[in-house]
């Protein structure tokens, strides 16, 4: 896999505002640094998809299933570190200060987050994306809501016995206690990193071969890309930044649920990706802030009308509802996406 | 329990994902596309039956077999209708675009559609209004126990079954579905509209699923919006175990698969029951993707 010179500057010049953004936020207004956090993990999130979906043309319907592994994985090992009092002292003998250590400590947990989900990625993507099209859609959305539904039963089996609880108190994962404001820093350089990665892949030789499989497979196996590991390759890497946003989001949260992990948030991304248009990353970075800024935006209809009242609020306090119907009349009228109006549609609503 | 119960159990499950089922099978023969909003028209169709129900009480005097099979066909109607309506609406623009812009359109009518009964039925479980006479039967010798519904899911089903068959075997609608099945630009050339057929599989595949909802409230009488998603999965599930675009096929694995799920719902792995539905989708999908009954068809380059 050869990268070629994307301009790693920007990259730097990105981590080092998302330095700057951190050492600001204590000044900043709670709420704003939690919708910009909520942005980012709707960026890392699209991105990733937009790997699998966009750029390889696989279409799954599962990935909030390794957003949730992610979470999990990382709380608990937030949690075990926590449970570690010889680290915290090691730490402390280093002379950093503690916010910074708090800081440091939460990058492991982040890591072993990705990894966990990528893991997973891997064992899923074995045996499902030997599947196309419609069937892969339905076995990923399958494995979705099997990881979902696993993560319930291994929470509800914790809770349930006092002494499993006593033995794993750090599994027991369902809250995790990071600093307020702690997150943004890392946010900020990870969705720098996950751009910085899929866009390198994309520009790579084996990033041809994803568009090579993606644009006709049979022609891409006949010029020697082996399609099957060019997919696997991607959904793995797609389900460790997944995993990577579960991270991110337990810790911001300070709590997770599995409830959180299922279909109708994969499908947000989904939507995102397509709002944005398929295989365009910088697009779909805009449709996910847009997404985020929108969905914040209908969370404030009670404020901004107040007299509003029965089933129009109702409506408008449902996302989901609004995002789908969204979702419906994109299709129908605006398949390619809504910031790609200039370039012919490739994947999505050319003529068969 | 003992091992009759719970086949008895699987089977009734079987019958109702094989009303769903059939849709599915039904839609993809005639479209190759896989109606995900199939499992809302269930709900709604579920939802239209708990609004009719007390109103066929009281025509007909009182929870008896009578109004219970009224309510079934108002929900067979409703469903319908919405099938016909989504149809319409959302994938008729759609037809000659590429196959995962529908795909992506159905999930979208999906959420759509739930969501659109969590606004306006609320997502606080509804209970099913009682229509069939209230007892529990008996069988002694046997050692199984039922209710007037199960009875009554268990005789109405394969009766509906054989409806359909008839009605796609036997009729000059059905015949033009089978023929756009094989070959739609010949069959257009016959002089067939196609709009029409299409737009009659999709309602009577919505009938069907509407029976479904009604029966399925009469074995399970809670309500929500999302009471669709997990039954219509499952009936997918069973019409790619049977080979899907085969009717015979569909029934067969939905029996199968409610067997299947009854077995290890008494089982120690009961909470995992979802799982095991799903790894005999990817198991099938793996082995033979043709499914059951199914005729394998060989990828032109």
């Amino acid at each position: 896999m050869k990268f070629p010179h994307f301009p790693r500057l920007w990259l730097l010049a990105a981590l080092l505002a998302a330095l700057g953004m951190a050492l600001l936020a204590p000044f900043m207004n709670p709420y704003h640094v939690a919708v910009i956090e909520t942005a980012g993990v709707s960026i890392i999130l699209a991105v990733s998809l937009n790997l699998v979906l966009g750029h390889t043309g696989q279409f799954s319907l599962g990935h909030a299933g390794f957003m949730g592994v992610g979470a999990f994985a990382a709380a608990a090992a937030t949690n075990l570190l926590a449970a570690r009092a010889g680290l915290q002292s090691g730490l402390e003998s280093l002379h950093l200060a503690p916010w910074l250590a708090k800081q440091v400590l939460v990058a492991p947990a982040l890591l072993a987050g990705g990894l966990v989900a990528a893991l997973l990625g891997l064992l899923v993507g074995i045996p499902s994306l030997r599947l196309k099209g419609d069937y892969l859609a339905i076995v990923t959305l399958g494995f979705g809501e099997i990881l979902a539904g696993e993560l319930q039963y291994g929470q509800n089996t914790i809770n349930k016995s006092e002494a499993l609880r006593e033995q794993l108190p750090w599994v027991g994962a369902s809250s995790v206690e990071v600093p307020e404001r702690a997150m943004l820093f890392w946010t900020l350089a990870l969705v720098a990193i996950t751009l910085y990665v899929c866009q390198s892949l994309v520009k790579s030789s084996f990033g041809l071969g994803l568009l090579a499989v993606r644009d006709n497979e049979v022609a891409a196996e006949s010029c020697g890309i082996s399609a099957t590991r060019a997919k696997i390759t991607a959904f793995t890497i797609g389900a460790f930044f997944a995993g990577l946003a579960g991270g991110l989001f337990a810790h911001f949260n300070g709590a997770v649920s599995p409830g959180g992990f299922r279909f109708d948030r994969s499908m947000e991304v989904v939507l995102i990706v397509i709002l944005g248009g398929l295989g365009r990353n910088h697009a779909v970075v805009a449709a996910a802030i847009g997404v985020t800024l929108l969905s914040e935006g209908l969370r404030q209809t009670p404020k901004l009308f107040p007299t509003a009242s029965g089933p129009l609020l109702e409506i408008l306090q449902n996302r989901a509802f609004l995002f789908a119907l969204l979702l419906v009349i994109l299709m129908i009228v605006r398949p390619q996406g809504l910031f790609s109006g200039w370039r012919k549609p490739k994947l999505l609503g050319g003529s068969k | 329990m003992n091992w009759l119960q719970i086949l008895f159990d699987g089977l009734l499950l079987g019958t109702l994902y094989a009303l769903i089922a059939l849709g599915y099978t039904m839609v993809y023969g005639v479209l190759r596309f896989i109606n995900f909003a199939h499992g809302e028209v269930f709900m709604l169709a579920a939802y239209a039956g708990m609004l009719a129900g007390p109103f066929c009480v009281r025509i007909c005097g009182g929870p008896s077999l009578a109004a219970g099979a009224l309510m079934v066909a108002v929900s067979m109607a409703c469903g319908a209708a919405a099938g016909m309506l989504i149809e319409r609406v959302a994938y008729r623009p759609l037809r000659d675009r590429p196959r995962i812009t529908a795909l992506i359109t159905a999930i979208g009518v999906s959420l759509l559609l739930q969501n659109l009964a969590q606004v306006c039925f609320s997502a606080t479980p509804r209970s099913f209004p009682q229509t069939l006479p209230d007892a529990v039967w008996h069988w002694e010798a046997l050692g199984l126990s039922t209710t007037p519904a199960r009875v009554a899911v268990l005789c109405v089903t394969p009766v509906l079954l054989c409806g359909l068959t008839l009605l796609v075997m036997r009729t000059k609608l059905g015949l033009a579905m089978r023929a756009i099945a094989q070959n739609p630009t010949a069959t257009a050339l016959m002089g067939v509209s196609q709009s029409q057929v299409i737009a009659f599989t999709f309602g009577l595949g919505s009938a069907m699923a509407g029976a479904g909802g009604a029966l399925y409230c009469f074995c399970y009488p809670n309500l929500t919006p999302a009471m669709g998603t997990m039954p219509g999965l499952k009936a997918f599930v069973a019409a790619v175990l049977g080979g899907i675009g085969s009717l015979p096929g569909a029934a067969l694995g939905a029996v199968l698969l409610g067997v299947i799920e009854g077995v290890v719902g008494a089982s120690p792995l009961s909470e995992h029951k979802d799982v095991v539905a799903f790894t005999v989708l990817i198991v099938m999908l793996l082995v033979r993707p043709s499914g059951l009954l199914g005729r394998s068809q060989k990828e032109k380059v």
